[in-house]
């Protein structure tokens, strides 16, 4: 209701042509526009800034110092694992991840798209399922499956197991959207008259011509491993948000916390942009 | 593996032209499996344990535990929370996404927002709560928040911050798909601007609107992680009290607590998420 209210105080269309609007209400929309990008701006960015400024505090409160950002590959504190062991397990975990959901998840996508389309709802029903079932409740069921699990291994690696039911969701909904931008049926007809194999078809023609979708899939998949405590946390593993929490209950002020999770969070963001730019160039020249 | 196997039958019988030997649905079969492990195993087994007691034996009457005025409170805290996030989240969520679409869409505005709309709707976790912490916590950058440590608000005003995002994601392609055209016509008609958003506009954009007010109360109920790096002492909300349950065995007795809990989870979310999905087809009627 509200945001109606507040809609209607600065109408506009939405198409983002404001060419034929009359320049009264394109200045009002542009004062309301650079107003709400400021506000919530700051309100997205002044956090991350504090979290910065702590990584750079020296031991005396108002100073600057980078030991914070040092301490990341060597910090050990007593009774927990040492953080770099942890950033190498998030890290494989996430390349694990996102390999398994794309070797589980495409294959079938397309599967389903060419020969199977009546079981299309309920792939995509299973697929966005977990957005229903929180991480907490998964967890409460998943005790006695990871039991089993660790009488072959105790390796936190494990976890992409997990990981990947976490991922689908949001891979489900980038493939999707890559897989209804190109014309499968036409691509794997032409593909198959011309002698085709139907991994040929799968991997080596239709893949390729949803490269952009695959490509947000991965990135969703690894920001949702890169984020995950709940289930690590539960299941008594360490990844890298256990490992942050450990110190913060043992050091709550310690630098290396704030380094840590900046450098994460950045990390992310930077590889989300440059791969947002480059789907546009490649979309340009196309 | 499931590749391989398919070729071969595909194959075969699209050169034969007849109807295959091995049903193609044998495709499938890899991903359905891993899915019935690791996602349906597991929650049945919360919802057949819900049902019993920690010996194993039947016990239904466990499901009257819900209504336990203890098991009550953490519903009822988490009701809270989520509805003050939700609808603070929505509403600026909301009209982030109209300043957003109203821009030039492909301008590095838009492009900057929907990226790190994406990363910040999915980075909540321990991140965020020190974040907040080295903001306006009791050691505050910015001013030192008496309120961060109360209840429904020190939290809501974390869970604000990835709750707009998701918001932007939800609610973009929706004004996205209002056109131009209808706007021009109703102005043809000689409609003024709260009449076009009164009788066209709202109605149109109102199902998604509430729609993403209701998925965003879904991932407030769902977090744990924030809320756990928040404040770890109390126990808050329904996922807290999970985790208490699960790490210890104090509690109701003779009640699966953890797995009651969750199951009283999964009917919420059932029901908030079946509301998202009949307001998203509604949305979707009009829009593209």
């Amino acid at each position: 209701m509200a945001a109606v209210t507040a809609l209607n105080e600065t109408p506009a269309t939405s198409a983002g042509r404001p060419r034929g609007m009359q320049a009264r209400r394109r200045r009002r929309l542009n004062i309301f526009r650079y107003v709400v990008f400021t506000v919530l701006g700051l309100f997205f960015v002044l956090p991350l800034l504090g979290l910065l400024r702590f990584s750079l505090e020296g031991t005396k409160l108002g100073t600057w110092s980078g030991t914070a950002w040092r301490q990341i590959a060597s910090y050990q504190n007593t009774g927990i694992p040492p953080l770099q062991s942890a950033i190498e397990i998030t890290l494989e975990l996430a390349v694990i991840t996102c390999a398994v959901m794309l070797v589980l998840l495409v294959p079938t996508m397309i599967w389903v798209r060419l020969k199977v389309r009546w079981l299309e709802r309920t792939i995509e029903f299973l697929c966005l399922l977990p957005l229903t079932i929180p991480a907490i409740v998964l967890v409460v069921g998943l005790g006695p499956i990871y039991n089993k699990i660790q009488h072959f291994s105790l390796s936190s690696l494990m976890l992409f197991w997990i990981y990947v039911v976490l991922a689908l969701p949001y891979a489900y909904r980038a493939l999707a959207a890559g897989l209804s931008a190109i014309d499968v049926t036409t691509l794997s007809e032409a593909a198959r008259s011309l002698g085709a194999s139907w991994f040929t078809v799968i991997v080596r023609v239709i893949a390729p011509n949803m490269r952009q979708g695959i490509l947000n899939a991965v990135l969703l998949s690894w920001a949702t491993v890169f984020g995950e405590f709940t289930i690590a946390y539960l299941l008594l593993y360490t990844n890298l948000q256990v490992e942050l929490y450990s110190i913060s209950r043992n050091t709550p002020n310690a630098g290396v916390l704030f380094s840590t999770s900046f450098a994460a969070l950045i990390f992310t963001f930077v590889l989300l942009l440059i791969l947002s730019y480059v789907g546009r160039i490649r979309r340009g020249r196309g | 593996m499931a590749v391989a196997a398919t070729t071969e039958t595909g194959a075969r019988s699209w050169r034969a032209g007849r109807r295959p030997s091995v049903p193609s649905w044998l495709g499938t079969v890899p991903f359905l499996a891993y899915v019935a492990i690791f996602l349906l195993w597991p929650t049945g087994i919360v919802v057949v344990d819900a049902f019993k007691n920690p010996n194993g034996a039947w016990a239904f009457s466990n499901f009257t535990e819900l209504f336990n005025p203890l098991v009550r409170g953490y519903f009822i805290g988490s009701f809270k929370l989520c509805v003050f996030s939700s609808i603070v989240g929505s509403v600026l969520g909301a009209i982030l996404a109209y300043a957003i679409a109203s821009g030039d869409p492909d301008g590095v505005v838009r492009r900057l927002y929907l990226s790190a709309s994406g990363v910040l709707g999915q980075f909540g976790g321990v991140t965020l709560a020190f974040a907040f912490l080295v903001l306006v916590g009791p050691v505050g950058l910015l001013f030192h928040a008496s309120w961060y440590f109360d209840f429904p608000w020190g939290i809501g005003l974390i869970y604000i911050y990835f709750e707009i995002p998701l918001m932007v994601l939800v609610f973009l392609p929706a004004i996205d798909g209002v056109r131009v055209q209808w706007r021009e016509a109703s102005e043809n008609l000689g409609s003024s601007a709260w009449q076009y958003w009164r009788y066209v506009g709202g109605p149109l954009l109102m199902p998604a609107f509430l729609g993403g007010a209701l998925l965003l109360f879904a991932a407030a109920l769902s977090a744990y992680a924030t809320i756990q790096a928040w404040e770890n002492q109390v126990a808050y909300v329904v996922p807290q009290q999970i985790s208490t349950a699960l790490s210890s065995e104090v509690g109701l007795s003779n009640v699966n607590v953890a797995d009651l809990l969750a199951l009283g989870m999964v009917i919420l979310m059932a029901i908030v998420m079946t509301g998202y999905a009949l307001l998203q087809r509604r949305a979707a009627r009009w829009l593209r």
